[in-house]
């Protein structure tokens, strides 16, 4: 896969191939399967939530770069997308760190 | 060109009442909204001038306290979400467009949508007057003065389910016009040459982009709580009314840029005109409009300092807030600079744009002050921050929408309108807004609570409330001078010419009224101030240089044939449908299905009904081929 | 409509689509704010741990990824002109997004029986306002993949149209994404 898609090629269909679209598939039935298979597991419950943010976000980024070809289209895209997430994230922490549930009160 | 073409260009707004509710031309959209606005500021100023003949004097009895609450909630929701969102909304409307160099917005039938969206929601808020159940508590709706147990009328939903029609109307004009403003620009307007209005524009689109989703979710809630019986903002239930006033300053305080950044572009428009100079440091009042937006998300507890949110968040929602003075202070002083050297003509534009700043000032500085927690506490729920809101919203917004709705009316009505008048509307509505609103530091200072209804008499308050109330009445003629002045104007005969000001942007390149199709030849853009460099020449100083040549820069007819965007009743009759959907959870279900079956079966026709007029009269010369 | 006449050179429905989700990060990102706030604030049961069926919902969110998959694999059909491909793949999109919605309704009725109603506890009315505007969003989105697959069957879906149906993806894998994050979030980290 090229990194960047010249000005030219960007917009022509610029896509991945379907053996790729496959294969996306299967690494997130694959990563969906790890995400369950943690939650089976007693001894990672101490460190579960890092875990599945972590297979969680790879999943998220593997539909936004290559189902929804955020990796082959305009940045422009990118940029619009990624403000809505960023601003839309900020107010989920914030308001968990407002309302206890993570940070120095939580749990309480 | 030959002469006969120019006969296939209808004046723009010539048609009957079908031609208006069906049209998807941007700049009669604009005017509709113009004209809605205007009607509801009248309304809400009459709702704010009952409010004030009852705080008069004490123990006034000319409305009780129940007819008290509904006034300054309809006054509230009615100004915010009737009058200066929507009079924005005009003006983006016309402007962008024809300021970017484009033919239409992206998409001209989803424009219709959003202002009748907009416009039923309106209706369906002041429906709750014939009712008889007006909401009442206050347009920001604090949780539990809306509860079914607490309010259990119809007021409250009225209410929640009018703004919610109109946060959908503004979510759907806001992708349409940040597509506009990012990918319809004419060839050669990179973004640094897009001019300040629509820059800040383009900031107010995506706040409301952000911003309304939470409201929307907020009132989803209130929603469920109301009809369905769930317990988000019940304490006995373990919810809690907090998380109402998050989520809606959330919303809250970026509506606050919302409502002024759109002045903030009118102004940084008007002073280069009126001063004949370039906007000093025009990139820094990009991206101070961008860091005034981003930051504006991140300050909303500052209205919640009195709930007790811990000394950590109250330090951190304290410091942001002090830090969006930082860009707004370097608006300010760029508007002077502006203004500093310039060759200043005096005209009611101006007027009103360096009233504005000047308001606005007097607004932001006691915001400084809102943003310390300790000062913030002691004037919280006072009447100083009634003054306070009012300096920005009424100095700042009312100030800025009045110097643009000057500045653009010759091109929007293509008639000019007397300055005479339009100076005496200035000076009474300066004299009138401070004699209101400045009192009002004093009442709050001295501990007069906002909403009360009445209050006694050995208290002291009553000389500067007879003066508040005075200033509103001069308000109310200032307006009035507006009105007399607006209908002398659109009575007159003179043709005003396509560049009345000698401005620098692309919109006074083209006839006053603009043709329907805006511009016969797309403009190809080589500075941020194109107009300018047309007539002079690539120069900084344009008054100290002689026209270079005065013709217009568009010719009087299209050298090709130019394909418009068909009027469509599927619009207005979607939106009719979602209006019915809404309105109906307070008649019955049956009535929110048929509004459902109504707003499905229009989207359906409207997405496969054709864009373009096909086989109608295009303008310009007849093509040689078939329709398209 | 033209990407040509465009500035960034992106057709601006596609823009549009991506403004629009930016704004729907928004909404999920209220609603699942909210229902984090008021994690384990519930003063009463039932709580998640003893009524969230993870084998269930571990199913549906496959069915859900492999809809998106289906998803890509119709645009590709439509955009190469293969109509036999195209209406294979979007009635996989429908049957799959179908699929999920019959694994929601089910999941919403052993949960009623079970005690958990929207107005017993704060968690009931957090987590069916999350999950059931999400399942709108997918009913939605099975409503257009519907009307794409009669277009196509009607032969009126050819190469011209594949923005069309780019767009409707664009919408079905957010959809996608977001029940990626409820999935982490709501059901696994409780």
């Amino acid at each position: 896969m090229a990194e960047h898609p010249t000005h030219e090629t960007a917009h022509a269909g610029a896509h991945a191939s379907k053996g790729t679209y496959w294969l996306i598939a299967l690494v997130l039935g694959i990563l969906t399967l790890l995400e369950v298979a943690v939650f089976y597991v007693p001894l990672l419950h101490s460190v579960i939530v890092p875990i599945l943010l972590v297979l969680s976000s790879a999943k998220f980024a593997l539909v936004a770069m290559f189902f929804m070809h955020l990796k082959f289209d305009k940045p422009i895209l990118t940029t619009l997308f990624a403000g809505g997430l960023v601003v839309a994230t900020a107010i989920i922490l914030s308001m968990m760190l407002l309302f206890g549930t993570i940070g120095p009160g939580a749990h309480m | 060109m030959s002469a006969h073409a120019t006969a296939a260009h209808p004046p723009l707004y010539a048609g009957g009442l079908r031609s208006w509710l069906t049209t998807v031309d941007h700049k009669r959209i604009g005017v509709l909204y113009g004209v809605s606005a205007l009607f509801y500021f009248v309304v809400g100023g009459v709702e704010a001038l009952i409010i004030r003949l009852q705080l008069a004097s004490p123990t006034a009895d000319v409305v009780g306290a129940d007819t008290f609450n509904q006034l300054f909630t309809m006054h509230g929701t009615t100004m915010v979400f009737l009058v200066l969102m929507p009079l924005s909304a005009a003006l983006f409307n016309y402007m962008i467009p024809l300021m970017i160099g484009a033919r239409d917005v992206a998409f001209p039938r989803l424009n219709a949508f959003s202002f009748w969206t907009f416009f039923f929601g309106s209706v369906l808020l002041n429906l709750s007057f014939f009712v008889g159940d007006p909401p009442d508590a206050g347009w920001f709706g604090y949780a539990n003065l809306t509860s079914k147990q607490y309010n259990p009328g119809m007021g409250i939903d009225f209410w929640l389910l009018s703004v919610q029609i109109m946060g959908i109307a503004s979510i759907a004009s806001a992708v349409n016009f940040t597509v506009t403003i990012l990918n319809m620009r004419a060839p050669g307007m990179s973004l640094m040459r897009v001019p300040l209005f629509v820059w800040m524009a383009l900031v107010v689109q995506v706040l409301m982009l952000l911003a309304f989703p939470p409201i929307t979710v907020a009132f989803i809630f209130l929603m469920f709580d109301r009809f369905f019986g769930t317990h988000f903002y019940i304490p006995s239930a373990g919810g809690t009314p907090i998380l109402w006033q998050h989520l809606f300053w959330i919303f809250g305080h970026p509506e606050v840029y919302i409502l002024i950044l759109p002045s903030f572009g009118v102004v940084s428009e008007v002073l280069p005109t009126f001063a004949r100079k370039p906007l000093f440091g025009a990139p820094f009042m990009i991206f101070s409009g961008i860091l005034i937006g981003f930051l504006g998300f991140g300050v909303w507890s500052h209205h919640m300092f009195t709930t007790g949110l811990g000394a950590v968040a109250d330090t951190a929602f304290s410091l942001a807030t002090m830090l969006i003075a930082i860009p707004t202070g370097v608006k300010i002083f760029n508007w002077i600079a502006t203004l500093w050297g310039g060759h200043i003509r005096f005209r009611t534009p101006l007027y009103f744009a360096v009233g504005m700043v000047g308001l606005f000032i007097i607004g932001g500085l006691s915001g400084i002050m809102h943003a310390s927690p300790p000062v913030d506490i002691q004037q919280h729920d006072s009447y100083f921050v009634v003054a306070h809101l009012h300096y920005v919203f009424f100095g700042g917004t009312v100030f800025g929408l009045f110097a643009g709705i000057y500045y653009w009316w010759p091109k929007v009505t293509g008639r000019m309108i007397g300055e005479g008048l339009g100076k005496l509307h200035f000076w009474l509505m300066v004299v009138g807004m401070n004699l209101t609103f400045f009192p009002m530091h004093f009442l709050g200072l001295d501990g007069m609570p906002r909403r009360i209804y009445t209050y006694a008499t050995d208290l002291g308050w009553e000389r500067w409330n007879m003066i508040a109330t005075v200033g509103a009445f001069l308000i109310a003629v200032s307006v009035l001078v507006f009105f007399v002045n607006a209908a002398r104007s659109l009575a007159s005969k003179t043709q005003a010419p396509a560049d009345p000001w000698d401005a620098a942007t692309l919109e006074w390149t083209v006839s006053s009224p603009p043709p329907e199709y805006n511009f016969a030849v797309v403009p190809t853009v080589n500075s941020a101030r194109p107009f300018w460099l047309h007539k002079y020449g690539p120069t900084r100083d344009i008054s100290t240089r002689t026209k270079a040549q005065g013709t217009p820069a568009q010719p009087d007819n299209p050298p090709t044939r130019i394909d418009l965007p068909s009027p469509s009743s599927w619009p207005i009759l979607a939106a009719l449908g979602l209006a019915l959907l809404g309105g109906g959870a307070l008649v019955g279900l049956w009535m929110v299905l048929f509004g459902a079956a109504v707003l499905v079966f229009c989207v359906y026709r409207w997405a496969f009904q054709p864009l373009e007029r096909t086989g109608h009269p295009t303008f310009g010369p007849a093509p040689s081929g078939g329709s398209s | 409509m033209d990407a040509h006449a465009t500035t960034f050179g992106v057709p601006s429905r596609k823009m549009a689509m991506w403004v629009f989700i930016a704004s729907e990060c928004m909404f999920f990102g209220s609603l699942i704010a909210t229902y984090l706030s008021y994690e384990g604030k519930s003063l009463v049961g039932p709580t998640p741990r003893e009524i969230l069926n993870i084998p269930l919902t571990s199913v549906s969110t496959f069915v859900l990824l492999m809809s998106s998959l289906a998803m890509v694999l119709a645009l590709e059909a439509v955009q190469t002109g293969n109509r036999r491909g195209a209406r294979m793949w979007l009635g996989a999109v429908v049957v799959l997004g179908g699929l999920f919605l019959a694994g929601q309704v089910y999941e919403f009725r052993e949960f009623y029986h079970e005690g958990l109603t929207l107005q017993q506890n704060l968690f009931g009315a957090t987590f069916f306002v999350l999950t059931g505007f999400h399942g709108a969003h997918v009913t939605v989105g099975v409503i257009w993949m519907v009307t794409l697959l009669v277009m196509s069957l009607r032969g009126q879906l050819g190469p011209e149209r594949s923005l069309d149906v780019e767009v409707a993806g664009l919408y079905w894998h957010f959809v996608d994404v977001v029940w990626i994050v409820i999935f982490t979030v709501v059901y696994l980290i409780q």
